[in-house]
């Protein structure tokens, strides 16, 4: 017979769900769970720009090399670059240990860009190659053209794209419970540690959780798509 | 880091090389296993995704954005920790008769992986004229059979590139699996790592592999695109 589910332990951590133990110690659950993926988002946007860039750059070697740095980050598990930060971080501070938090940052960063720099080639190549040889013709230097006329509207052209990899970003920030950062994931399993019989009804919810958040962003990039793209068809 | 002491014998032979040898073959075994279970149910809810059936589309539609904006780590320690509350008795003796950590890995990678291969097969689907749909019911097939053998032949042919996608991303969320305790690669190198405090030489090797991985089945991706997908080279 199977014991039935009894939601009552949800409402009993709600606080701790959301702000992990925080007057008395370091702020956790959700609201880590959000800062990760907001900080995290905002430096792969710079990270996927700088690579992106450089993977359409005229120098074949830049192009090459890091091209070949992309796709090794994207041949490897997330759960890998936080291993390789977790024990390089220490060794490039000479032996300080980086604070937990920001090794997750760091490995979500690197990730990230390299995901995102794809979404940066793609949408420069996107822009009609006209654009370029007009602005060049007009006397702007390539970097010029480059800021004020290619990347302005292939950007305009990413949002959505880098909308879903926020979405991605909140569902791997996940994986910084295995270093121990107190985020949604590392105070659920606390708390059911600590009440021993509710795993059913504790992971269902964070589950729940994650799925507003994640289907919010979704949403809002289905609309963006349709709303850009009737603002480009005039 | 400069006054590290590189050991590369310690992944190379000797116990701890076995250690991730077996962390390899686990790694394959679960991946496998994953990706045939998540294609046939991957497809079974891509069908019921472009069912004309109302509630049977709901269903699909649910599940398909349930499971994809879920992270995998939750939907594994639900499957794991908590899954016996919700399950019949009787698959629950079943599942302990097996190796849980393994089995609960394989359902968790199935489901979460099924909802991005449903996407990618509708988008394939997606792709053949709908007037191929309109003739086969015309001349007889019912719903179900003109899918069978008039779309999926045809659509499937187009999915192989992304699906192949889907597989290899399967294949590195599967490291996740360490988290409960499944002695799978990344599971492996870490247990080197804190045997031996060789922790770049254990990380340097499995990343290595997982790393030859992609570039094999990319590598197949873009000769499937070239030889079979386009053998003219048409842009």
């Amino acid at each position: 017979m199977n014991p039935g589910l009894d939601f009552s332990v949800i409402w009993d951590n709600l606080t701790h769900f959301f702000i992990g133990t925080y007057p008395n110690g370091p702020i956790g659950g959700i609201v880590l769970t959000l800062y990760l993926a907001f900080v995290a988002l905002i430096l792969s946007f710079f990270g996927g720009l700088l690579l992106g860039l450089l993977c359409v750059s005229s120098n074949r070697f830049i192009r090459f090399a890091t091209l070949a740095v992309v796709n090794t980050i994207r041949g490897i598990p997330l759960l890998m670059v936080i291993f390789w930060m977790f024990y390089l971080l220490p060794a490039l501070l000479g032996g300080h240990s980086a604070p937990e938090n920001w090794t997750v940052i760091a490995a979500l960063t690197i990730f990230t860009s390299a995901y995102m720099s794809q979404i940066v080639q793609a949408g420069i190549d996107g822009i009609p190659r006209g654009q370029t040889e007009a602005a060049l013709s007009t006397g702007l230097h390539p970097w010029q053209t480059m800021v004020y006329v290619v990347l302005p509207q292939a950007l305009r052209n990413m949002i959505p794209s880098f909308v879903n990899q926020f979405v991605s970003m909140i569902k791997d920030t996940s994986l910084a419970f295995i270093v121990g950062v107190s985020e949604l994931t590392h105070v659920a399993t606390q708390i059911s540690n600590r009440t021993m019989v509710y795993p059913t009804e504790i992971f269902f919810f964070i589950a729940c959780i994650y799925f507003v958040i994640c289907f919010a962003f979704t949403s809002l990039s289905r609309w963006l798509e349709t709303r850009l793209a009737w603002r480009k068809a005039i | 880091m400069f006054n590290y002491h590189f050991d590369w014998a310690v992944v190379t032979s000797g116990q701890y090389a076995q250690w991730l040898l077996s962390g390899i073959k686990v790694t394959v075994e679960l991946s496998v296993a994953a990706i045939i279970l998540s294609f046939l149910l991957g497809l079974i809810i891509a069908v019921m995704r472009m069912s004309h059936v109302k509630p049977i589309l709901w269903f699909a539609h649910a599940y398909l954005e349930f499971f994809r904006n879920t992270p995998l780590l939750v939907q594994i320690f639900f499957w794991y920790f908590g899954s016996y509350k919700i399950l019949p008795k009787v698959v629950n003796d079943w599942l302990n008769t097996t190796n849980f950590e393994f089995s609960a890995a394989v359902i968790a990678l199935t489901i979460y992986t099924s909802a991005f291969i449903a996407e990618d097969i509708r988008s394939g689907v997606r792709a053949i004229p709908k007037e191929q749909m309109e003739a086969a019911q015309s001349s007889g097939f019912s719903y179900l059979r003109s899918m069978y053998y008039i779309i999926l032949p045809q659509a499937v042919r187009l999915t192989i590139p992304p699906l192949i996608n889907q597989f290899l991303n399967l294949t590195k969320n599967s490291s996740l699996a360490m988290t409960i305790g499944v002695a799978e690669l990344t599971y492996q190198a870490r247990q080197v790592e804190s045997y031996t405090f060789k922790g770049f030489e254990a990380f340097t090797a499995a990343t290595l592999v997982y790393l030859a991985l992609s570039v094999v089945i990319t590598w197949m991706v873009t000769l499937y695109n070239k030889h079979v997908l386009n053998p003219l080279g048409v842009r």
